[in-house]
């Protein structure tokens, strides 16, 4: 018998054990270092951390930190540029060539110097590589065929730059200031670069040291990146060769860590400095708890949801009209958004040149049924939704599900990841979709061009923006777009870009919700972490802890 | 029976070829079935990867990137070929044991592999000791005091196990256990404090660190892995303890055991010296079992503890269509699972005198 309470008797001995050496361990052991700055952050979009190659938003801010461009976004305006690299900038007469200076004395953080010839080589090989970011120099006229003769190292501290068209000048510059157009040490990288055969998918006959550069690092930044684990972690560590004010901490981690929950954990036990994925609720328990700040910054994405116009019920403007009073704003803004965006019915985000902070939208069932009356459709109708299974999509999706339903609108919602949504929306297959869109720099063109251009409306057109996944035709304000970008004159330029927004709100198949507002919890010991504009402007560099 | 016919057989000396064939065919048998799976799951992952409505190519490019690009990259991926074409490709770079590299870490297959498998086997054999060394003794127990209030709370334990959703219980588990009583620590595998001086051997970090002396490492690698351990010992343990209870019963009624109490044995002896020893012999498949689906299964378990094991992996390639990552991967635990399979084969051979013909 008494070998009968044995197992129990053992089991519970084991118990005791384990509990015993958890306790033995003392949980401070586990804080982060006082000269490393801890960031529990989803990184799984991370591709590359080649400038020329990764377009994510993530590795947008890596390499914001690591790297140096000609311009960067004033920080106190930013509807203007600063110098980064470039010291000064000027114009040519007819618009068409800019000459940068370069200031004394830079180093990359290899120690080699930082000339003119590493931009022009920069540029050259973003273009030829032709991968996501491309697109950013290809807009002005920049092709493999005529980099190397249009972008040229005057001397070692002067670059020339000409553009296909005279732009307006604001334009140029915003785009210059985008992460991927970084200073690329030319002498770091010219050993890795590999030769590669010329073949029907490979124009050049070399990588351009994209492979090496894929997980490695030649830039200029406050910071050097020491390592990048796919869905793991990136380090990063202080570039003591950084030419303006030192980073204030050695090292920086971006720890890999996809639950809100757990990042909330982490944070209140002290294992990580920073969360930056918190959701509402875990977000405001942050903002609750002693020794827990939360700091926010909006962001230049939007959120909106499209109606096809292939589908013959969604194309009535009464329809599109009808669906966007069916939509709660005052509810999404009141609770599944509250902290991480705010309601914005416009395409272009707050601070950019010419947004217009208009919200004229408002849940009106009586309104949208008589619309739907006028367009022959009492009874409603039934329709599709391909929306991603995250937050807060999925509840905004629910939402308009269940306001729409009150005008005879039945909405399925078919869900799905987010590679399989976009996949969809991509072949233009949806009915409606619930998306976003983060400005691929901080220019309105960005959204402009997405929202309010479509060149071609044929299924094989190369240009395809949101206008075209949608099938929307507008060949006026795709006209109206291409003027703005020509404007030289500010003020006219920013009204050209408030009557697009208009006519967005009055007559698109876009219904634009909210801008996100970028959230983050910190320790109390944190000091000096701030959210910047885009992604690529949350620096580190000043952060510091006590 | 058999095994006294094959000892007859050998003692009479039959010449050698009569009793090779019955093992050549075995090993053939064994080889055809392998062959068989492998081309099985190299079909399955293939066709599974074209049937998903994702863009492979997004998986290289990104989201964001303009629609010149895309085809470009789909030309390049042999995308554009006639799919038996893609398959055959598939195929062939399979057998030369070629997994490409992984779109995603941009490294190749076999080396994230090696990188994160360790981690995935650490945590599912402490998860699996766990889970047996508590799961048989209640499930003994369980069987002995069958119909008793211990019984029905065994049950009660093991349909926790069974029905609590895995992903709730973590996090329920991090917060008492974590963040309320600082026991554990979280997240990944070890404390960013040694992360970046501890210099891993073999990739199961507690190993590692107790074999170089590093003892302050050892008790922190040991805080990371005993919370995601334990709860994949405690669902394991769910199962074991229900099976044990079941074979014990059915061992427990058996003659022999009528026999040795007749012969006046102490009742301990008879359950752990007759009984258990013969219920092993099925128990031994059974967490065989349990060990591989915690192998291939702890896809939730990695992702509540930031855990950067194979199932992660393997998922994340998924979701990202990075098929030569799916490829490498589905391989790989495909042959766990079938030297698991043969490894318990051969355990059941050596409990189980019957099966030795």
């Amino acid at each position: 018998m008494i070998m009968q309470r044995l197992p129990f008797l053992s089991a519970l001995a084991v118990g005791t054990a384990l509990s015993v050496l958890m306790a033995a361990g003392t949980p401070a052991m586990a804080k982060t270092p006082a000269d490393t700055l801890v960031e529990g952050f989803a990184i799984d979009d991370i591709i590359s951390m080649d400038p020329a190659e990764s377009f994510e938003l993530t590795a947008g801010e890596v390499i914001g930190n690591i790297y140096s461009q000609l311009v960067r976004l004033d920080l106190s305006d930013t509807s203007k540029v600063v110098g980064d690299l470039a010291a000064s900038w000027t114009v040519s007469d007819d618009g068409l060539t800019y000459t940068f200076k370069l200031k004394p004395g830079l180093t990359f953080a290899s120690g080699n110097p930082i000339t003119a010839e590493d931009f022009a080589w920069s540029f050259e090989r973003m273009v030829k590589l032709d991968k996501s970011p491309a697109f950013l120099l290809n807009q002005f006229g920049l092709t493999g065929d005529n980099v190397t003769e249009k972008v040229k190292a005057l001397d070692p501290s002067t670059l020339t730059m000409t553009v296909d068209q005279p732009y307006a000048p604001s334009f140029v510059l915003n785009v210059m200031a985008a992460s991927p157009i970084s200073a690329i040490d030319k002498k770091l990288v010219l050993p890795h670069v590999k030769a590669i055969p010329v073949d029907a998918t490979n124009k050049y006959d070399n990588d351009f040291g994209n492979g090496w550069l894929k997980t490695n690092f030649a830039g200029s930044g406050p910071f050097k990146l020491r390592e990048w684990r796919a869905n793991e972690a990136v380090v990063l560590e202080r570039n003591d060769r950084f030419y303006g004010d030192k980073a204030k901490l050695l090292r920086v981690v971006y720890r890999h860590m996809k639950e809100s929950a757990g990042q909330r954990l982490a944070l209140e036990a002290g294992d990580i400095d920073v969360a930056r994925n918190l959701e509402p609720g875990d977000l405001a328990a942050v903002a609750r708890k002693e020794g827990l700040n939360v700091t926010s910054a909006a962001k230049g994405t939007v959120y909106y949801i499209s109606f096809n116009q292939k589908n013959p019920n969604l194309a009535k403007p009464e329809v599109r009209e009808a669906l966007k009073y069916l939509i709660n704003y005052d509810a999404i803004g009141a609770t599944l958004i509250k902290g991480i965006g705010e309601i914005h019915q416009t395409f272009l985000p707050k601070g950019q040149l010419g947004a217009l902070d208009v919200n004229p939208y408002k849940l009106d069932v009586a309104k949208a049924k008589e619309l739907l009356a006028k367009a022959g459709l009492t009874d409603g109708f039934s329709v599709t939704m391909d929306v991603r299974n995250t937050q807060p999509v999925t509840g905004i999706a629910e939402a308009f599900q269940q306001t729409a339903s009150q005008a005879g609108i039945k909405i399925s919602i078919l869900p799905g990841d987010g590679k399989q949504t976009l996949t969809k929306y991509r072949a233009r297959n949806h009915d409606i979709y619930i998306g976003q869109w983060g400005s691929d720099y901080w220019d309105p063109n960005s959204n402009a061009e997405t929202f309010t251009a479509n060149p071609n409306n044929a299924d094989d057109a190369t240009f395809k923006t949101l206008a075209w996944r949608n099938a929307w035709d507008v060949p006026d304000l795709t006209a109206k777009t291409k003027a703005a970008l020509l404007e030289k004159d500010g003020a006219k330029r920013a009204a050209i870009y408030q009557e697009l927004q208009q006519a967005v709100l009055d007559s698109s198949p876009f219904a634009l919700i909210f801008q996100q507002t970028e959230v983050a919890g910190l320790r109390g010991n944190v000091n000096g972490f701030k959210l910047g504009p885009t992604f690529d402007t949350n620096f580190v560099a000043p952060v510091s802890k006590n | 029976m058999s095994s006294t016919t094959m000892s007859e057989s050998v003692r009479a000396g039959r010449p050698f070829h009569v009793r090779a064939w019955p093992v050549a065919i075995g090993v053939l048998r064994f080889a055809g079935v392998v062959i068989t799976t492998f081309l099985g799951l190299l079909a399955v992952t293939f066709f599974i990867g074209r049937v998903i409505p994702v863009d492979p190519v997004l998986a290289v490019l990104g989201d964001r990137a303009p629609a010149s690009a895309i085809e470009r990259t789909r030309e390049a991926m042999g995308l554009n070929l006639p799919i038996y074409q893609q398959f055959f490709i598939y195929v062939r770079q399979a057998l030369a044991g070629d997994f490409g590299t992984s779109v995603l870490t941009t490294h190749p297959v076999m080396s994230d592999i090696a990188r994160v498998f360790p981690a995935t086997i650490e945590l599912a054999t402490l998860g699996t000791l766990i889970g047996t060394s508590l799961g048989i003794p209640l499930g003994v127990l369980a069987a002995v005091k069958r119909g008793t209030l211990l019984d029905q709370l065994v049950r009660i334990i093991g349909l926790i196990g069974y029905s609590v959703p895995i992903f709730w219980l973590g996090l329920l588990a991090l917060l008492v256990f974590y963040a309320k009583l600082g026991w554990v620590a979280y997240p990944g595998r070890i404390g960013i404090a040694f992360e970046y001086s501890f210099t891993p051997i073999t990739g199961l970090y507690l190993i590692d660190a107790l074999w170089q002396g590093e003892w302050e490492v050892a008790v922190d690698v040991f805080r990371h892995i005993i919370l995601p351990a334990a709860l994949l010992g405690y669902f394991s343990m769910a199962y074991i303890s229900r099976m044990t209870r079941s074979f014990m019963l059915n061992e427990l009624g058996q003659e022999y055991i009528v026999a040795a109490r007749a012969k006046g044995l102490s009742e301990a002896r008879i359950i752990w010296f007759h009984a258990l020893r013969n219920a092993a012999v099925p128990l031994v498949t059974v967490i065989a079992l349990s060990y591989a689906t915690l192998l291939e299964g702890s896809v939730l378990t990695e992702t509540v503890f930031s855990w950067p094991g194979l199932g992660l992996y393997i998922t994340n390639s998924l979701q990202n269509a990075d098929m030569n990552a799916v490829l490498g991967g589905t391989i790989i635990i495909g042959s766990t699972f079938i030297g698991i399979n043969l490894l318990s084969d051969l355990l059941y051979r050596t409990l189980d005198p019957r099966t030795r013909a």
